[in-house]
């Protein structure tokens, strides 16, 4: 029977009502009295030396109340980067300097160069379009094993080279997998590219700056996914202001998918303007700067082998991958390719040795940093691919290859660094299998071969790893950031309760889920229970919401504060029934004394704590609010399997997806309908990483694809009624809830299914293709089929 | 955007006269290439002359022999609903989302030329007669390469005549991004021959397929055209598809625009 409430059910969304009838309140709705607008200049070129910025007949014009460049910002930090990777020589990653507005050089399009702020937002363009800039164009630096060869242009001049570090995993590994991989009976290779992403949320940045001269404070309004770590990042790196003078809020925010995690030039220049020119300053970023100014996702280029002997048990894995940082180090942008990609090497397999070596490239173009899955995709992609590559190589199977050499004990501690604390992948594979009548396939193929089209089956595993922690680990690891999560859990004294989280939420459905935990553990009502996150007054430090940590984290720091509540309201209601508080039990709303048929309802303790009439104030306070902050032990594990049937038009190359199955194991979960939906929403993306999304330069540099014109967005025509199942459960082993995390799973599994499905496809009309590189556009495709 | 005027007339006589007199004026039909244009401040005109309250400019009229008429600005929704004529309310109906299609005109589509747009294969192929305020324009001296047509300074498309035909089919390859015609091929079919229009592929924007012409005047059938070359010299190469695979797409959907006709 489904349940109708608690942890478990699937109850409707309740923020759903404010955001379907255009009553949500994001960033771009705030008006702060007074505000004027931000306009920035941005850089046309990829590269190029400042002569001059010339902004004097701008200023002059209407409406104009200030002008900003980089001079302006040179008394302040530049923009921090929070991760620091260490090469594998033992030397720090180089790490250049990151101005709020362009200094001495521009490095990417869309690079800002100035600032206007005016009355109106096309006064502030106009005057824009006033500035004189002298900017001599340098070659671009695009390719990235170009930009390592000797003498070529580098992005920062006062760095040795554009290779920001050279990162062996595991170093120690290194010559026994050279072994391994020389030895080995059969070695298959695969060279392959993990394209370039813009996450495109549907809400655009947004920035509010605002500065009140009279108590010193500065607020930020920003559509950000941690607005903690945007207070920490902006106040004691880039401007100088303590955390208690500078608040913070992200309100609505219209999804983020990781580009909402940084802290980006704009929220800096806003702040910092208000202040200076004594005004609020908004800025509202429209589409065609959000595609160059946006953190970028992926973009890596990278070659796997995996070594088998002759029966298909795998012996070792060596990867080669160079992975573009963009012109400047991003927020997190290097623990992505490394410390989110290496560790995620060994997948759901007992491979005994792994050798990663990952080289961070700065070129011409926007920042990359994390986007949905964030290193994860990428390791899966190429380990997925390179599998099903082998099986055709080896003549086994593709599903049995991968069984034979699934992980089977737990916890499993594999050769890149981490341990596995649990999961079933058998079972999950067992599940996707019943579900998409495998052994229907070949039927299925032949009608649709009948109908003139390829049929292709594309099956595979993921592995990842969530709530990444503990913050003492993950300090070690080069994280300069805790990665804890906090919670303030506030009863009312009629009983109600407010959380207070250091999550976001921007899509996920918190709001909803976070109170199903709370009801449960208490036994009052989910509408009794109420989320509040998003604001730096009213929150605890948290670290935000990104990784798919939320439940895992965030849950947890919840479920933490709440017990400290409810054993306080024990010995309250101890108090109240003249019983001892060891044999209090709290069910259903009800506090009762054990062997006892006394009882007490939770609202007359709670009003207890507040009107302490009859309460035992020396042995404890009154009121009812408890704070905990949270530290996992250990990463969590979803894993599971996707399938993915798609047919090929043999004359035009088009790929259409005709099922997608996925099994996921996310442990516990809250909330089964919202897990469906994450895992919707995830599969769109994967697949539109496989199909569509393709982020291209030129070679000078410039953005081919900055609009939807050129930039294919996933549609809903183009994917699939999805059939997903999370009935396979191993609950996490070490926090509260037994929870994993399912936000990014779907974007994560998605991509190498698509391209299996697609190889098949061709493979099974005789094309010799073993792989094509995302996405797999029909002209791509078209193109493998008649010979490359 | 720049500032401008706008204006609103009801006759063409007047949006001719705003259009000719003094102040540097644009017609503005749905507005859906002209409006990002402006947004982008890639133009800036003083005045914009919209046509879309000129009331003899609307509608879809069709009469007993076959010919049908539509007005310059008539959306593409309407068309969609109203066009009783082979391969066009297909068309209509797949141009854009219905966003676009309740805004976007086919005046306004035809007067742009975008290389990839559907409506100039169907008007080149139907061998449409384009009726302007001041003459009519046949489809084969209209359109004169991509963004560019007959149309002088001012002169504003009041109506689209199309002459009966025998039978006729549109197909659209769309770009994955902006779904635009990758590739589109309009086939039509008439008393005095076949003729076979081309959109999205060229540099030189719509051009007319000459060879699967004639092939298809000896043998209306797919096969009539499996063995025939495209001239791939002109063929636009982007992101989204090379040249050779334009001109492959171009015969690929010319068979199956005669299959299904």
């Amino acid at each position: 029977m489904p349940k109708d409430g608690g942890i478990g059910a699937s109850s409707k969304r309740r923020e759903d009502v404010r955001f379907l009838t255009g009553k949500g309140r994001y960033t771009d709705d705030i008006n702060v009295n007074g505000q004027a607008y931000a306009y920035f200049l941005r850089s046309d070129v990829a590269h190029g030396k400042i002569n001059s910025v010339d902004t004097s007949a701008a200023s002059a014009m209407e409406g104009v109340v200030g002008i900003l460049t980089g001079a302006d910002f040179e008394g302040v930090g530049g923009l921090p980067c929070g991760w620091q990777v260490t090469d594998r020589h033992g030397q720090p990653m180089q790490e250049p300097a990151h101005p709020v507005l362009a200094q001495g050089k521009v490095r990417h399009v869309g690079d800002p160069i100035a600032m206007v702020v005016a009355e109106s937002l096309e006064q502030a363009r106009s005057a824009a379009e006033a500035i004189e800039l002298d900017i001599e164009e340098l070659p671009a630096v695009m390719d990235m094993k170009a930009a390592l060869a000797d003498g070529a242009t580098k992005v920062h001049d006062d760095l040795t080279s554009n290779l920001c570090y050279d990162w062996g995993f595991v170093e120690e590994n290194r010559e026994a997998v050279d072994e391994a991989i020389k030895g080995a009976h059969h070695v298959t290779t695969l060279e392959l590219v993990n394209n370039r992403l813009v996450a495109n949320p549907m809400e655009p940045r947004v920035a509010v700056g605002d500065y009140n001269a009279a108590t010193d404070d500065s607020t930020l309004y920003t559509t950000s996914q941690n607005p903690h770590v945007i207070r920490l990042l902006m106040g004691a790196f880039v401007l100088g202001i303590p955390e208690h003078k500078l608040r913070v809020i992200a309100p609505d925010v219209g999804g983020g998918f990781g580009s909402k995690i940084y802290h980006y030039a704009e929220e800096a220049a806003c702040t910092f303007a208000a202040k200076q020119l004594g005004r609020p300053v908004k800025w509202t970023s429209s589409r065609s700067e959000a595609f160059m100014s946006d953190a970028h996702g992926r973009d890596h280029v990278t070659k796997i082998e995996l070594a088998m002997d002759a029966e298909g048990n795998f012996l070792a894995i060596r990867t080669d991958t160079h992975a573009n940082m963009g012109a400047y180090l991003s927020t997190f942008a290097p623990s992505i390719p490394t410390w989110l990609h290496g560790t995620l090497m060994a997948g759901n397999y007992k491979t005994p040795l792994i050798y990663v070596n990952v080289k961070a490239v700065f070129t011409n173009t926007v920042p990359v940093d994390a986007y949905r899955g964030a290193g994860r995709p990428e390791a899966t992609f190429q380990l997925e691919r390179v599998i099903d590559k082998a099986a055709r190589e080896m003549g086994i199977d593709p599903v049995e290859l991968r069984r034979k050499n699934f992980i089977t004990e737990f916890p499993y501690a594999t050769p890149v660094a981490v341990e596995y604390d649990t999961g079933d992948y058998h079972a999950t594979m067992d599940k996707l299998e019943e579900i998409i009548d495998r052994p229907g396939f070949a039927a299925r193929r032949a009608e649709s071969e009948a109908n003139g089209k390829l049929r292709g089956l594309g099956i595979n595993c993921y592995i990842e790893a969530c709530g990444i922690a503990p913050s003492n680990l993950v300090g070690q690891l080069g994280a300069r950031a805790g990665l804890y999560e906090s919670a303030t859990v506030r009863v009312n004294a009629t009983g109600g309760v407010v959380v207070m989280t250091g999550s976001h939420s921007h899509g996920q459905g918190h709001e909803t889920s976070f109170p199903q935990v709370i009801a449960d553990m208490i036994g009052i009502d989910e509408s009794q229970v109420e989320i509040v996150h998003g604001d730096t007054a009213n929150a605890p430090m948290g670290m935000g919401t990104y990784g798919s940590r939320s439940i895992a984290v965030g849950g947890s720091a919840m479920v933490r504060a709440a017990e400290k509540v409810i054993n306080k309201a024990k010995k309250i209601a101890a108090h109240l029934m003249e019983a001892s508080e060891g044999d209090i039990e709290l069910k259903d709303g009800q506090f009762t004394v054990a062997g006892t048929d006394k009882s007490v309802a939770w609202g007359d303790v709670t009003l207890a704590a507040y009107v302490p009439h009859n309460y035992p104030l020396e042995e404890i306070e009154p009121g009812l609010e408890e704070t905990a902050f949270y530290d996992p032990a250990n990463f969590t594990y979803p894993a599971g399997a996707y399938a993915c049937e798609v047919e090929v038009d043999p004359e035009t190359g088009k790929v259409e997806i005709q099922s997608f199955a996925a099994t996921d194991d996310f442990g516990n979960i809250i909330n089964p309908m919202i897990v469906d939906g994450q895992v919707h929403g995830g599969l769109a993306q994967g697949i539109g990483q496989a199909l569509l999304e393709n982020c291209a330069y030129d070679e000078n540099g410039q953005l081919l694809s900055g609009s939807y014109m050129d930039y294919a967005m996933p549609r809903a025509d183009d994917v699939p009624f999805y059939q997903v199942d999370h009935s396979c459960q191993t609950p996490c082993t070490h926090n509260p809830l037994g929870v994993k995390g399912c936000g990014e799973a779907g974007a994560i599994g998605s991509p190498p299914s698509v391209v299996n499905a697609v190889v098949d496809a061709l493979q099974s009309a005789g094309h010799d293709v073993t792989h094509i590189d995302m996405p797999l556009t029909p002209a791509r495709v078209w193109s493998a089929m008649n010979g490359g | 955007m720049y500032e401008f005027d706008l204006e609103r007339p009801t006759r063409v006589e007047d949006a001719v006269k705003l259009l000719s007199d003094s102040v540097e004026s644009q017609p503005l039909g749905g507005g859906q290439t002209l409006i990002p244009t402006l947004k982008q401040r890639l133009a800036s005109p003083e005045r914009l002359v919209s046509l879309t309250g000129i009331d003899s400019m609307k509608g879809v009229f069709t009469d007993r022999g076959g010919t049908l008429r539509i007005g310059g600005a008539t959306t593409h929704a309407e068309v969609a609903a109203k066009a009783a004529y082979p391969g066009l309310s297909e068309l209509a109906a797949n141009i854009g989302d219905p966003a676009v299609r309740n805004r976007g005109t086919i005046g306004g589509s035809l007067a742009n030329n975008d290389p990839a747009a559907c409506y100039p294969a169907a008007v080149l192929a139907l061998n449409a007669t384009i009726g302007t305020n001041a003459r009519e324009i046949a489809a084969d001296d209209f359109f004169q390469g991509m963004f560019t047509t007959a149309l002088e300074e001012g002169e504003i498309i009041t109506n689209v005549t199309f002459p009966a035909v025998r039978t006729a089919n549109y197909q659209k390859f769309l770009q994955p991004a902006s779904r635009f015609a990758l590739v589109g091929v309009f086939v039509a079919k008439h008393d005095d021959g076949v003729r076979v229009a081309v959109t999205g592929a060229s540099n030189d924007g719509v051009f007319r397929w000459s060879a699967a012409e004639e092939a298809l005047n000896g043998d209306f059938s797919p096969d009539a055209v499996a063995g025939l070359d495209v001239p791939d010299g002109d063929m636009i190469s982007d992101l989204h598809g090379s040249g050779a695979y334009r001109a492959h797409l171009v015969k690929v959907l010319t068979g199956r625009a005669v299959a299904a006709a």
